[in-house]
């Protein structure tokens, strides 16, 4: 990822709505975002995209998600 | 060097609730209105409000607002003025009822009114029981409430400058306020919002604290903008507190944890409750357990490496129940705290939650400050609403869902206001000739410093010395040891160093200037706190007790009056609470008792 697009992701990770989001995400960016390859990032990048609670329902496994690139990063980010 | 000049008719800093709110005013009333907002306007802190939003509907029963307007003055321990809090009661029927014409979601009777259901402090008759006054959306009434004002400002062409910072108040020598400079985060680029009414609903402070249930990006901009513009931050001694947050991450673990026999544990192993609260023990009040758990921390009883929190412990419960009655508590331990909750006790401590004073407002939503002998003088062209703003309805402490009625409330008068005055003529005033000098030395000292103070440093000193010197119970000691730490730690605030220097998507740049922000509102709150020698409220003193001549603590004859902190020479001065309601009668002095 072109650092640019790294650090604009960052911005939108580490500043979120809720508290959770901003915990969960900053965490997994910290340690973990660089050992995804380029499809996981892409993944990461979308779910990143979502609502605050909808995805910290995802992170939280009070939900889950159909698309299995989407659940493998989900099951990634539960685990940071 | 030549900056960008934007100009509009009004400029909104913030598109959380209050701004948002602003700006449909101003938006539908023709004028041309720039948001801006750190980030898109649905991911601001506002969505985190689940409680609902208070108004005297009587759908469910009987209501009236003058019985909200007593259950907001009690709450507020008198400190409320109460002019602003008959406005916002009464106003609040009307601004739901206009949420619902917007679209809002809200849960419904059977009959199709909004539902209405009832929550803690909020009574009916003066005081006497219960009554259903919360409207909410499910548990999303936050989030709701920012899609539904979001889409009404894309119908009233509201222009949003999303994911840019406002860095500084632009002030003419006359006082005027002429809009704010700015960056834009995806360029780095400053440019100058020149506006003939600018708005401030940035959200709170709360990250001051080290144990916080603020999102990140709850870093006091509004405020510190306004500190630096020499406005004074009134009564920032004034932070709700929860009881128990996890410890080190702030997430909420909720009262429910309790009432399912959770107990709470020194370093001991002791039931500590057991000896501030014989007979409710661990479902003592917010208040008695906050104050318990702090002295067990400050008596050297706390736990971890820092003794600097408790244990909550519910490994006696049955983990079928744990996982059936509180749904998403183990998680929680998981993700933020490294704890299995069946196995191993919880890390908790008092979390700061909600800021009740900021930058002082009438409850028209114009800005005052004092001038010569008047304390409430409008500083012109300058509107604040919300969690930043003071107007004051929340005084001492707030009441739940009161704080979405005072961004809806306030937000609307704050944009009225700005429409009325621009309406009766006021135009775009020349800027200062140095009107961008104080912004770019701020980013060129970042910039070109070497040897400074690193960012995530000085932001845990201040946090820490926040949670142990002005946390929810003081101490008169630490009160005095804090104010000499906090600035210390100013010190090193106004000598950051970044080493990222680039201009595209600088977080580090962009961290460092929340931080300038967030020491000047921890900066008012320890001086404050020191100089407030009652306890009233949120603020509660050691030594201030609960006695028979003082009941809670509280002392009118000496401290019934807002504090006004001088960001210019960190003086404090004082002004009266506003007791003369606007058509009804004084609700006089009582001691609040629940």
């Amino acid at each position: 990822m072109e650092r640019q697009d790294y650090e604009r992701l960052r911005w939108r990770c580490i500043r979120r709505g809720l508290l959770e989001v901003d915990i969960a995400l900053t965490r997994f960016l910290d340690d973990g975002f660089d050992q995804l390859d380029d499809e996981e990032q892409k993944a990461f990048v979308e779910l990143a995209d979502m609502e605050d609670y909808d995805l910290w329902h995802l992170i939280s496994g009070q939900a889950d998600i159909d698309d299995p690139r989407l659940a493998h990063v989900v099951n990634l980010l539960r685990k940071s | 060097m030549s900056i960008p000049v934007l100009k509009f008719d009004a400029v909104i800093v913030g598109a959380g609730g209050a701004g948002l709110r602003s700006a449909i005013q101003l938006s539908e009333a023709g004028l041309k209105t720039a948001v801006l907002s750190k980030v898109f306007p649905t991911r601001s802190h506002t969505v985190a409000a689940q409680g609902g939003v208070a108004a005297s509907l009587g759908n469910s029963e009987e209501d009236h607002w003058t019985w909200h307007m007593y259950d907001t003055v009690k709450g507020s321990d008198w400190l409320g003025d109460q002019d602003a809090i008959e406005f916002m009661c009464k106003k609040a029927n009307e601004v739901v009822v206009e949420l619902e014409h917007y679209g809002m979601p809200f849960d419904r009777t059977d009959n199709g009114k909004i539902y209405q259901r009832p929550f803690g402090g909020h009574m009916s008759n003066f005081g006497e029981k219960p009554v259903r006054r919360s409207c909410a959306a499910a548990d999303r009434t936050g989030h709701a409430m920012l899609h539904a004002m979001y889409q009404r400002n894309v119908k009233a062409n509201t222009q949003f400058f999303v994911e840019w910072m406002a860095l500084d108040l632009i002030r003419d020598e006359e006082g005027h306020v002429l809009g704010v400079t700015a960056m834009e985060m995806e360029t780095g680029q400053i440019v100058i919002f020149h506006a003939r009414a600018t708005i401030f609903a940035t959200g709170g402070a709360g990250r001051i604290y080290y144990s916080s249930t603020n999102a990140f990006i709850n870093t006091g901009d509004g405020l510190g903008m306004a500190a630096r513009a020499g406005i004074p931050l009134e009564d920032m001694e004034f932070w709700q507190f929860h009881p128990t947050g996890v410890a080190g991450a702030g997430v909420l673990i909720t009262e429910g944890v309790r009432g399912e026999g959770g107990i709470l544990r020194n370093s001991n192993k002791e039931r500590f409750m057991e000896r501030y609260a014989p007979n409710a023990k661990d479902l003592a009040s917010r208040d008695v357990v906050s104050r318990a758990m702090a002295t067990e921390i400050k008596e050297g009883r706390g736990c971890g490496v820092n003794k600097d929190y408790v244990l909550l412990d519910i490994t006696h419960l049955d983990p079928a129940t744990i996982m059936k009655r509180l749904p998403g508590i183990h998680e929680i331990g998981i993700q933020f705290a490294g704890v299995d909750c069946l196995k191993e006790p919880l890390p908790v401590v008092p979390t700061c939650h909600y800021q009740m004073g900021g930058i002082p407002t009438h409850y028209s939503g114009r800005v005052v400050m004092q001038q010569g002998g008047d304390h409430n003088a409008v500083v012109p062209g300058f509107y604040a609403g919300g969690e930043c703003a003071c107007a004051s309805v929340h005084g001492a402490n707030r009441l739940g869902t009161n704080s979405l009625l005072d961004l809806l409330v306030f937000g609307k008068s704050a944009g009225d206001s700005a429409v009325e005055d621009l309406k009766a003529g006021r135009a775009h005033r020349d800027l200062p000739k140095d009107v961008s000098d104080k912004t770019l030395a701020r980013i060129s000292a970042l910039d070109n410093r070497k040897g400074g103070a690193s960012v995530s440093e000085t932001r845990l000193a201040m946090q820490r010395t926040m949670q142990d010197h002005a946390g929810v119970f003081r101490f008169n000691d630490m009160l005095k040891q804090g104010v000499e730490k906090i600035l210390e730690v100013e010190k090193a605030a106004r000598n950051l160093e970044i080493k990222d220097k680039s201009m595209a998507w600088n977080t580090a740049r962009t961290e460092a200037l929340e931080m300038e922000n967030l020491i000047e509102v921890a900066k008012a709150t320890m001086i404050s706190a020191e100089a407030r020698k009652e306890s009233r409220g949120a603020h509660v003193r050691d030594d201030a007790p609960d006695t028979a001549e003082f009941p809670n603590g509280r002392n009118d004859a000496e401290w019934h009056k807002h504090t006004l902190f001088s960001p210019v020479d960190n003086s404090i001065t004082y002004k009266p609470v506003n007791m003369q309601p606007l058509t009804v009668e004084t609700i006089a002095l009582k001691t609040r008792s629940y």
